[in-house]
């Protein structure tokens, strides 16, 4: 009894402890992001002064104004919603059927298909023959080098096919019976028993392309054709302000700073991503098991 | 079997059973077809490191020059410390940054509220889905002469004048490290909550009648029953000791802390795509390439030894 009660009491310690420790990890992992958002809602010539930790001091929209005034902002803006939507379903449906045309066990030459695949994850030609090759291909400066070199991805095909051997062979034989070729069995049978895998891959591909910089960096030049975040990158790693400047409309208020108008475009860019994740969430752990096993 | 059968009829099978399977072949081929040309032609593009490689020429007309560009490397006067970066920060990321999340993920599988666990769990993936380029932008913000960082130190007396961090190369290395770990630290626990649910909660019940306490449960139950999930991302994380995070250098690293910044794949991009010898960057890339595949193999072959698990 005694040795219960003072175990229960240690417990209770630890309890307090961990929970503690807990909420000091969410305070360091929320804070500096509410700070960017408390500062971007302050009035750009007033956060100068610095201070402003917990509220805006002087509650202002005029840097989000400017934002969603400035053409270069929204051009770059939208590039990145074409590239997200476009590049995400391309990759899901892609990677998808050739992940069940891999996981049928009569296809012939699947071992080989296989092996193909599995060297790709391990070795690879790197960032000088590869950028030659999308030269070659006649990719640069063109939106196609959003989408194509980043539609299918290896790692993805064996996270679809370990979904797709846990669907009942049945419903596949009750479609070949009622003479569906097997693209129509993959259309029609096994994309719409895939959702939840689906989701998974549309998330972590969807991040990848509204984040992706890089691309935009190395492979365009045309500054229309950059997606936003090869444009804060631009203006973040090269703090070159200028551009942030030459990025504000005229008729903006005289208070929004590059620094401010800087901060409501990261608050923008990321908003969305912000919102639609933890809606994913219980998807994508599922996804990230089922990658794990296998890979 | 084959001789109980002409050859001519065997083939006949195979192509009737290859026409069978036509929809599904085109499916698999065109996957094929992609892997072919965006990764086994780069692949094919290695043998830049062996000629001397103009961007006017074509890759088969280039001159032979065998290994030329892999011994200017040895004495490329960068080398040294864009191996002691690439390597330095790789290992901090190693002994603080591998064990970090497995630890964070103990003590969350700790808390027994599901509500307060949940909610730790979904804040704690957010910085994974930020972007580095809005990384970058928040620790430029933080990390100024006027941001927090500096205020409060500041505040506190430590420091008398404000510290322009991302200007000065010895304060790199901690950068990296840090924000590498504020950023995935909850994304790389999850594969870690998800082993340690599926223990069997009897060894627990079994555990608390012999009296062991809540530590003893960790050390002895929780924490050998994932030590397989362990290996396998050891055996990951040794192989990619020569990668770095090269969405995160380039946004934090400036021509300021260029000696404590520049790592491997940052040389090969610097020499390659800026300064155009695609040769030498080419080589330099392959030359990482090989290492980091024997790596694999040999971290593969220790755990496999030494407790049974391996990636393949």
């Amino acid at each position: 009894m005694f040795s219960t009660k003072r175990q229960t009491a240690s417990d209770a310690v630890f309890d307090v402890v961990n929970n503690v420790i807990m909420l000091c990890i969410c305070f360091i992992t929320l804070y500096p992001i509410w700070y960017v958002i408390v500062n971007a809602f302050n009035d750009g010539s007033d956060a100068m002064r610095g201070g402003i930790y917990w509220w805006p001091r002087q509650f202002s929209l005029e840097s989000f104004r400017a934002v969603f005034n400035s053409s270069g902002i929204m051009t770059a803006m939208g590039v990145t919603v074409a590239k997200t939507v476009v590049g995400t379903v391309v990759h899901v449906f892609f990677t998808a059927m050739v992940a069940y045309a891999v996981s049928r066990k009569e296809l012939i030459g699947r071992q080989l298909y296989m092996v193909i695949g599995t060297i790709t994850m391990f070795f690879g030609g790197g960032l000088i023959p590869y950028y030659l090759l999308i030269r070659d291909l006649g990719l640069l400066d063109s939106f196609w080098v959003y989408i194509i070199p980043a539609m299918f991805s290896f790692f993805d095909l064996i996270i679809f096919l370990t979904f797709f051997r846990e669907i009942p062979e049945a419903l596949e034989e009750a479609a070949k019976i009622d003479g569906a070729n097997d693209f129509r069995i993959f259309w029609s049978v096994i994309i719409p028993s895939s959702m939840p895998v689906i989701a998974t891959i549309a998330l972590f591909h969807g991040v990848y392309q509204w984040n992706d910089y890089f691309t935009g960096m190395i492979y365009i030049n045309d500054t229309d054709m950059q997606p936003i975040q090869t444009y804060l990158y631009r203006v973040v790693a090269q703090s070159s302000s200028n551009q942030m400047l030459a990025a504000m409309p005229s008729g903006v208020a005289v208070t929004v700073t590059s620094q401010s108008l800087k901060l409501a475009t990261m608050v923008v860019t990321t908003a969305p991503i912000v919102f639609v994740y933890p809606f994913l969430q219980k998807y994508f752990v599922k996804g990230f098991m089922l990658g794990a096993i296998k890979g | 079997m084959v001789s109980a059968r002409s050859s001519s009829e065997v083939r006949m099978k195979w192509f009737r059973k290859f026409y069978g399977q036509r929809y599904l072949q085109v499916m698999a081929l065109l996957g094929v077809a992609w892997m072919v040309i965006f990764n086994y032609i780069p692949m094919y593009g290695i043998i830049i490191a062996f000629k001397d490689f103009d961007i006017i020429s074509s890759i088969s007309q280039a001159p032979w020059v065998g290994l030329e560009h892999f011994k200017a490397f040895l004495e490329d006067e960068n080398l040294p410390y864009v191996i002691k970066n690439t390597l330095g920060m790789s290992l901090l990321r190693l002994i603080i940054g591998f064990p970090l999340p497995i630890i964070f993920a103990l003590f969350l599988n700790e808390v027994k509220s599901v509500i307060f666990k949940k909610s730790i769990q979904t804040i704690s993936y957010l910085p994974h889905f930020l972007s580095w380029v809005i990384l970058g932008g928040i620790m430029a913000t933080w990390l100024a002469d006027v941001g927090v960082i500096n205020k409060i130190l500041m505040g506190l007396n430590l420091i008398q004048e404000p510290i322009t961090y991302l200007a000065e190369p010895k304060y790199f290395w901690t950068i990296i490290v840090a924000s590498d770990i504020w950023k995935e630290l909850g994304w790389s626990a999850i594969i870690y909550l998800a082993a340690i649910s599926s223990v069997s909660p009897e060894y627990y019940e079994a555990a608390t009648i012999d009296g062991a306490g809540r530590f003893q449960k960790i050390w002895n139950i929780t924490l050998p029953s994932i030590k397989g999930t362990i290996s396998i991302l050891f055996i990951l994380a040794i192989s990619g000791i020569l990668n770095s995070n090269f969405d995160q250098i380039l946004v934090l690293r400036n021509s300021l802390n260029e000696t404590s910044s520049n790592v491997i794949d940052f040389y090969v991009y610097q020499t390659g795509l800026l300064s155009a010898r695609y040769s030498y960057a080419t080589a330099v890339g392959l030359i990482k390439s090989v290492i980091a595949l024997i790596l694999l193999l040999g971290a593969n072959y220790v755990t496999k030894k030494l407790n049974n698990t391996s990636l393949f």
